[in-house]
């Protein structure tokens, strides 16, 4: 996770940063975490965030949700109002100050913090320390629960074909669909099944649905057609904004199928209260 | 008023300053290891590569050739062929063909093009060229164009006959490029060939027989 | 091409992406091609890529071969003219497009040239070089047989490699019945040798050829061109004159630096691990050769690649090699096809190459047509961060116009005091821990008024309602007992 150009004089030609090793995660699992929920899981699947704060006390984690905090920045971010984007990010980074691990129940949210803060503040060296750090133990929460709890999920539900949704940021970024699968495959009951053309874009980008909504419908359209298509009686995601992107196309086309959090689905299936 | 080639590298510098060249970190394993095989697999795997996008090739020696090339002149019904007297290959073919009658006729590329034009391309069915080696990597034959042996010669009549020393397959371009010492001097037109011409143009369906030779056939000769 | 007065090609304007994309978001013939074509690229470019590591590391060999030229790229430039100079090439320089088509104009002039038989060339299409060329009574054909079929039927090309993909075969064979007068034929075989026959005969007659140049090697004086169909080996070898044309982001140092290039282009374009062809041409016919061109020139055109390569982090798009694998992998491409972007090169490298050189004014809704899924960014053979390359043309498309020390002609082109004044807004609110927790009471308790219609979200979306009670709350509850 270097970033050599922010050394370098800025007209410097850069070259690629270095093929990323494996993560390496701590060997013990921790005792405290913090949770950073994300705006959109706050006004839309809250539910989710509480499965997830149910999932990691289950684990023995105590976990903190710092009142004060709101969003990770990427949408300003991704609009290019760089500037609204990099104060909105330096008022999370105060909050999660203890050396807990944060846990983040979106994939694009935990990417934006691990991959991106960095080069909001490439130019002020304390910030940047700061924001490495917390980069550095900064988590999805697939991830988490998979590489750092360790968890070993026990099916108490029936059989069930599900299919797994990963956001483009989560998958490239995150790696998110594989610790999602891994989760999924210790369900017993659950079957796994494909949709078709599965690692595609379902279309939400933030405000690319609201700017280009024409070509961001196609996309949507192409992507609940294929998990209608794919006989799963139930759809997952690890991301919000791609939920409420596919479930709000799904509503509008009438259709019975609807996403829902992994955190959702896994504390539903080990039999966590409803 | 500057040219634009001052004006343009003006930018350019203005751009680089205060900054250092990326250092060459050329990594000549990756491009070589991958693509390295043992001795008797070289000649196989370029047949299985060529003949994979429709080259015909065949195995034989500096003394067979010339009959296998006649045999497979009369089974495509070839009135003539094109080649260099001057080259030893060219020589050698001649002579297996001097006073004999019913063969095809052999063509010279002997003046400049701009002489005999309409005849190259309306009339010259078949060429006969010689290599500088071939590429098991990638199933490709090395051609340097010469005076002899002149780039429209593999490139105009439809069916290119090419001959192949089996002592001159290498691995990859890497190699090639280092052994054969192409950065001493480039010439004129150096050529890598891949196959017949081809096409994916339309509907990506593969269609042979674009600009380029409809027909590669080559002769390998494993005591060379 | 038979004396009959030119049809211009349909304009279409880049500053209508969103309409143009409409339009071919309902062409469902042009979507099913689309999709075909795309899903059988990826799966070439992958089933020739087999070794993870060897493609990782492969990539990364590319990106570092074409930034060390970047970096020394002025020096390249004078070391490739230097040598091509010694190797009898003649080589001209363009700031612009009009001062290329001048330069070929000239050349053409001095030869009393009237026919043009081009290879493919991208660079020329920046140019309009055949519009120019007619608007001077000298005819210019494509001899590619993607370029030849689009150029038949008045279009653009709609991808860097495969500029016919969009048609299917039925399109091509009404097409070659109309304009060529054969037999309708769908048959593949049948159509290319319709071409053949009458493209070997442009070959036979043409007074130039004009080729791009894929690899330009300073340390030998070499241009270097790739091709399946010998138009290429034609256009550069019959004509008496050979003129090349290509940007001047594309000098590589080394002649050996061309190897892993070649295999990443080959292999992330079509999924070949060589092209039939590939033609390195180091100079014009010697005294004593018997054919090739008697001159061979070079443009060098910059066209708006200077300011791209002004900033350290724009520069990256300069890298690119032309595979066109980014676009085969774009979902936002496979949709709208590429005539929709209005520029000459589509697909994702288009929206970052396309406002350097046409200007941001001329290409406002490009960076933000994306969804920065990352998909061309994943497969880009020299890793051009393309995602944030978008990012950060959309930072500057809505600067204020009149910001200082501007990066890129057309800055503020997206420039908007009301949705400023949004992420002003939104800033506050993100900042401000009891603004959004009072903007999340109210959210959640005025959920039953959530109006049904909400812009464009609602085109796509029924109106997203609120949950009863935010996390916050639900968190604070159970974590705190309050």
């Amino acid at each position: 996770m270097s970033e050599p150009f922010y050394n370098a004089a800025p007209n410097a030609t850069r070259v690629a940063p270095p093929l990323p090793e494996p993560r390496q995660y701590p060997a013990q699992k921790p005792g405290h975490a913090y949770l950073f929920g994300t705006c959109v899981l706050d006004l839309f699947f809250p539910e989710a965030g509480l499965d997830a704060i149910h999932l990691l006390k289950r684990e023995g984690i105590q976990v903190h949700f710092p009142q004060e905090q709101s969003c990770c920045g990427q949408p300003a971010y991704t609009s290019g109002y760089t500037d609204e984007a990099r104060e909105v990010a330096r008022a999370q980074l105060a909050l999660f100050a203890e050396d807990w691990p944060l846990v983040v129940p979106s994939g694009s949210c935990a990417g934006m913090i691990r991959h991106h803060y960095a080069e909001l503040f490439k130019d002020e060296p304390a910030t940047l320390r700061q924001v490495q750090a917390l980069a550095a133990r900064t988590f999805e929460l697939a991830e988490f629960l998979l590489h750092v709890c360790k968890v070993e999920f026990k099916d108490r539900g029936e059989p069930q074909k599900v299919a797994l949704h990963t956001s483009c940021s989560a998958r490239r970024e995150m790696n998110t669909h594989l610790h999602g699968r891994a989760l999924l495959a210790q369900l017993e009951r659950v079957e796994r099944v494909e949709h078709d053309h599965e690692s595609e874009c379902c279309g939400f980008g933030g405000t690319f649905s609201v700017r280009m909504p024409d070509i961001s419908g196609a996309m949507v359209a192409d992507k609940t057609r294929a998990l209608q298509d794919s006989g799963a009686a139930e759809v997952v995601s690890a991301d919000c904004g791609c939920l409420l992107n596919i479930n709000g196309a799904l509503e509008k086309q009438h259709a019975p199928l609807r996403g829902q959090h992994l955190a959702s689905f896994l504390w539903k299936r080990t039999g966590g209260a409803e | 008023m500057m040219s634009a080639k001052a004006n343009i590298l003006a930018k350019l510098r203005k751009s680089l300053e205060g900054t250092a060249p990326v250092a060459d970190d050329y990594d000549v394993e990756l491009v070589t290891r991958p693509w390295s095989y043992p001795a008797e697999e070289r000649i196989p795997r370029l047949r299985q590569l060529m003949e994979a996008v429709h080259t015909e090739t065949h195995l034989t020696s500096t003394a067979e050739w010339p009959t296998l090339l006649e045999k497979l002149l009369a089974d495509k019904q070839l009135p003539s062929l094109l080649i260099a007297p001057a080259t030893a290959h060219g020589a050698q073919l001649a002579a297996h063909f001097a006073g004999r009658e019913g063969l095809p006729r052999l063509k010279a590329y002997d003046r400049p093009v701009e002489e005999w034009k309409a005849e190259l391309f309306d009339d010259t069915p078949a060429s006969l060229t010689g290599t500088l080696g071939a590429i098991a990597a990638t199933g490709s034959l090395i051609l340097w164009p010469n005076r002899e042996e002149p780039r429209l010669m593999s490139l105009v009549p439809p069916v290119h006959f090419a001959l192949l020393k089996a002592s001159e397959v290498y691995d990859n371009f890497h190699e090639v490029q280092q052994k054969q010492r192409w950065d001493a001097g480039m010439p004129t037109n150096a050529l890598l060939v891949s196959g017949p011409s081809k096409t994916a143009d339309i509907e990506q369906v593969l269609a042979y027989g674009a600009h380029g030779p409809k027909d590669l056939v080559v002769l390998i000769l494993e005591d060379a | 091409m038979n004396g009959q007065a030119r049809i211009p090609a349909v304009e279409i304007s880049s500053r209508d992406l969103k309409h143009n994309a409409h339009n071919a978001l309902g062409d469902t013939q042009l979507r099913g091609n689309m999709r075909k074509a795309m899903d059988s690229l990826m799966a070439k470019r992958l089933a020739s890529m087999p070794d993870e590591y060897e493609r990782e590391h492969l990539r990364e060999m590319g990106n570092h071969v074409r930034a060390r030229a970047l970096s020394k790229l002025p020096e390249l430039l004078e070391r490739l003219e230097a040598n091509l100079t010694r190797n009898g090439v003649k080589v001209h320089w363009a700031e612009t497009v009009d001062e290329a088509n001048a330069i070929v104009l000239q050349i053409a002039e001095a030869r009393r040239a009237k026919q043009v038989i081009k290879g493919k060339s991208m660079v020329s299409e920046e140019m309009e070089m055949n519009h120019f060329l007619e608007g001077h009574g000298i005819e210019a054909l494509e001899s590619d047989m993607g370029e030849y079929i689009i150029q038949l039927d008045h279009e653009k090309p709609t991808h860097i490699i495969m500029p016919a993909i969009h048609k299917n075969a039925r399109q091509v064979g009404s097409l070659f019945r109309d304009k060529l007068g054969i037999d309708y034929t769908e048959d593949v075989d049948a159509l290319i040798q319709t071409g053949r026959r009458v493209l070997r005969q442009k070959f036979f007659e043409a007074d130039i050829g004009v080729s791009g140049v894929n690899f330009a090697v300073a340390e030998t004086g070499t241009l270097l061109l790739v091709e399946n169909e010998g138009n290429g080996r034609m256009s550069t070898g019959v004509p008496p004159v050979h003129i090349a044309v290509t940007g001047i982001e594309k000098v590589v140092e080394n002649l050996r630096d061309v190897v892993p290039l070649l295999s990443l282009l080959t292999r992330s374009a079509l999924g070949q691990g060589i092209t039939t062809y590939v033609n390195m041409i180091s100079g014009p016919r010697q005294a004593d050769e018997r054919d090739g061109p008697q001159e061979v020139h070079l443009v060098l055109l910059d066209n708006g690649r200077s300011q791209a390569f002004a900033d350290g982090e724009l520069r990256q798009t300069l890298n690119c090699i032309r595979c066109g694998a980014c676009m085969n992998h774009c979902p936002v491409y496979t949709r709208i096809g590429g005539q929709a972007y209005g520029t000459v090169y589509p697909g994702p490298i288009g929206k970052i190459i396309s406002p350097h050189l046409m200007g941001l004014e001329n290409t406002p809704d490009h960076p933000s047509a994306s969804s920065l899924c990352g998909a061309c960014g994943e497969v880009c053979p020299v890793k051009i961060p393309i995602p944030a390359l978008l990012r950060r043309l959309r930072e500057e498309n809505v600067k204020k116009p009149d910001a200082p020390n501007p990066v890129m002609r057309g800055q503020g082109s997206k420039y908007s005091p009301r949705e400023r004044l949004l992420w002003k807004g939104w800033r506050l609110l993100n900042t401000s821990p009891w603004l959004y927790r009072a903007f999340g009471f109210l959210a959640t308790r005025l959920r039953g008024l959530t109006p049904g219609s909400l812009g464009p979200w609602t085109q796509n979306h029924s109106a997203p309602k609120p949950a009863a009670r935010s996390l916050h709350e639900l968190a604070r509850e159970h974590l705190e007992g309050k």
